[in-house]
């Protein structure tokens, strides 16, 4: 099935927070982090945000914090 | 001395005053365990994202500390007996903003915004500055790859299916 295909090429897509000029990852800065949940206010994967490995981690860590504030829901119904 | 970032919201039921005087005898903790209140930030009535203690809104305060451990902890003890407060968060820091936080920024930007339109209503999506309308490029950017991938598998069928 595959054989006959021309490879695609993906562009590289790159970190967010990882140029010189990116916004710093708060907790407190909910608008940043609302790019970075799906509309139910889960956390959307990497894969599909670009975010780094390192970054995602603080990432993850800044919205459950701002959960717990209630300034982002722990689930939209 | 390790520096903290205390946020603690306040039931909605009582004044702005009450939060402010509520504030003053925390800090009065933390200046008598041999800390300092670098900051205090009020972020006003907000609505929460989920109900806490049957509340749907609360007052949100910051508290930037530069305080022994010891002192944070009577801080904290003290918080959680108070009523008026409804939820208490305490993270240490690596260092403190000097500038008030993007909450404030935020807060500011909409009242001038809403200032300028005239509007009252446009509380939960008003554009804020440069930064945030650059990230909202990266989305849409991301959309419309996957898009342009679907269209070059189709164009790429229909090739494979005219060679036939």
């Amino acid at each position: 099935m595959r054989g006959g295909r021309k490879p695609f090429f993906r562009r590289q897509k790159s970190c967010p927070f990882s140029s010189p000029d990116a916004p710093k990852i708060d907790f407190k800065d909910v608008k940043l982090l609302q790019r970075f949940v799906s509309e139910r206010g889960k956390i959307v994967p990497r894969r599909i945000t670009a975010v780094s490995s390192k970054k995602q981690r603080e990432l993850a860590r800044a919205i459950k914090r701002a959960r717990n504030l209630a300034l982002l829901p722990f689930v939209v119904e | 001395m390790p520096y903290y970032e205390s946020v603690f919201i306040a039931r909605p039921d009582i004044s702005a005053a009450q939060v402010e005087a509520l504030t003053e005898s925390m800090s009065a903790i933390v200046v008598e365990g041999g800390g300092t209140v670098a900051q205090a930030e009020y972020w006003g009535l907000k609505s929460l994202a989920y109900r806490i203690k049957k509340n749907r809104k609360g007052h949100y305060t910051m508290l930037a500390l530069d305080a022994p451990a010891a002192a944070v902890k009577e801080f904290e003890r003290n918080m959680r007996l108070n009523e008026d407060v409804l939820r208490l968060m305490t993270i240490r820091v690596d260092e403190l903003d000097a500038e008030p936080s993007v909450m404030m920024r935020n807060k500011n930007s909409r009242d001038e915004r809403s200032r300028r339109d005239d509007r009252s209503d446009n509380k939960p999506a008003p554009k804020p500055d440069a930064a945030p309308e650059a990230k909202t490029e990266a989305a849409p950017e991301a959309k419309t790859e996957a898009a342009s991938t679907d269209a070059a598998t189709q164009a790429e069928n229909k090739t494979e299916g005219e060679d036939k």
